[in-house]
């Protein structure tokens, strides 16, 4: 289907998309890769009355290294992670993971701060930087603020972000100590059915379409923490929690799953 | 409606867009290039690949005022003037690697940016590759030995 009209407003700095988004309110939203956005527009889920095109805004799209931290421009492509020798050496998850995502048009296309401000509780990314306990630097009209990961993803495709906010930045700590990223899928290319991120030897571990957000597995770094087996933290992998029910899995199944794939990340990640 | 200026196939095109335009439509309906074909309209299949600066992309999820200033290939542009096909076209013709046809183009497009952007394509790396295009002829066999052919690894692919 053809999207509903809107009118198209390119920005020229993150500063001008800001102040273009606090013009038109909550009726604008942000276009960067549009992988997310456009397929929503097309099916009329999305109808927003104005575009702010951030996506020409290159001196947002860099992987930077600094004391420990990585920071992403949140204009960097899927492609420019998973093909960064930084991010290789330095944080082999982001890369790794970024790979998985879609296939290769749709990495050439779509962005890492696209995929956080979207925020799908199906999207790898996200999952990501969540496990690594990583950092969202947003743009407002009063300037800079930090949001951890964890703080991030409020709900069901719905954020931290305000309606005048863009993300610039992403940051991750430099981390190449036992990680794994299990995402299970009946097809090529689809969303996780089920995802499960293990960063840190199990310090941080984070579960894809288990909920209306991505979420950590607090009691599973929390059994890790204190010594459990990897068999016996994932055993409380689904603890607490609502997954979906859909055509693919319905919520025991995912639960089941959940259980099954951490501790198979965990096991790779070095937890025994 | 926005002004915009692609670069197609070598040539600059001025067009009038509406900004909702699809560049598949304004590539398939304004310049008339058709061999562009539209299938999911979805971002699944892949039949509508594009070069977008020489990296594949799904012209019916980009609007084409995201395109202007763009240099985009279409399988109209990969052939030389004088009629000699592209090696990705001369190999899925050696390899038979169509049936009906309609996946091809994308097919085509998908694999030359496949090759350039990994080049130690195995026969997995072809396959995980191309899981963006679909072919619902299932011909998947000769397309991956098409694309080997052109990777240069000497692999033929799996009898899968």
């Amino acid at each position: 289907m053809i999207p509903a009209s809107f009118d198209y407003e390119v920005a020229e700095s993150a500063e001008h998309a800001v102040a273009l988004l606090a013009e038109h309110g909550d009726e604008a939203k942000l276009l960067a890769g549009g992988h997310s956005l456009i397929p929503m527009m097309r099916f009329r889920l999305a109808t927003p009355t104005v575009l702010v095109d951030v996506g020409r805004l290159d001196d947002l799209r860099y992987i930077n290294a600094d004391n420990g931290t990585i920071s992403i421009g949140a204009l960097t492509r899927h492609s420019e992670l998973e093909h960064s020798e930084l991010l290789a050496r330095s944080c082999p998850m982001m890369a790794s993971v970024a790979a998985l995502v879609g296939d290769p048009a749709v990495r050439h296309r779509g962005t890492l701060g696209g995929t956080l401000a979207h925020s799908d509780p199906a999207s790898d990314l996200p999952a990501a930087v969540l496990a690594l306990g990583g950092t969202i630097v947003a743009r407002g009209p009063s300037g800079d603020r930090e949001i951890a990961a964890t703080d991030f993803f409020t709900g069901y495709f719905e954020s931290a972000l305000a309606d005048d906010e863009m993300i610039v930045e992403v940051r991750v700590p430099a981390s190449d100590a036992g990680w794994n990223y299990q995402k299970f899928n009946r097809r090529a290319q689809d969303w996780a059915i089920v995802g499960v991120a293990v960063a840190d030897a199990g310090a941080g571990v984070s579960l894809v379409n288990m909920g209306s957000t991505p979420l950590r597995a607090s009691a599973v770094e929390a059994a890790v923490a204190s010594g459990a087996s990897a068999a016996d933290a994932a055993a409380l992998a689904a603890e607490g929690l609502q997954p979906p029910s859909d055509l693919n899995a319905d919520a025991d199944y995912r639960r089941h799953l959940a259980r099954v794939f951490t501790q198979r990340a965990l096991n790779a990640a070095g937890v025994a | 409606m926005e002004s915009i200026t692609l670069a197609v196939n070598g040539t600059e095109r001025n067009l009038e867009v509406e900004p909702r335009t699809l560049l598949v439509h304004a590539l398939r309906d304004d310049l008339r290039l058709t061999g562009t074909n539209i299938g999911c309209d979805s971002s699944s299949c892949g039949a509508c690949t594009v070069l977008i600066n020489g990296q594949s992309a799904k012209s019916c999820t980009m609007f084409a005022v995201q395109a202007d200033g763009a240099d985009i290939t279409t399988i109209e542009g990969v052939a030389d003037s004088d009629g000699t096909m592209h090696p990705m076209q001369q190999a899925f013709h050696e390899h038979h690697a169509l049936q009906c046809g309609y996946c091809t183009p994308g097919m085509v497009m998908a694999a030359i940016s496949l090759v350039e952007e990994y080049p130690d394509l195995d026969d997995q790396g072809v396959r995980h590759g191309l899981e963006g295009n679909l072919c619902r002829c299932t011909g998947y066999q000769n397309i991956v030995n098409a694309v080997l052919a052109v990777a240069g690894s000497g692999s033929k692919g799996s009898e899968s």
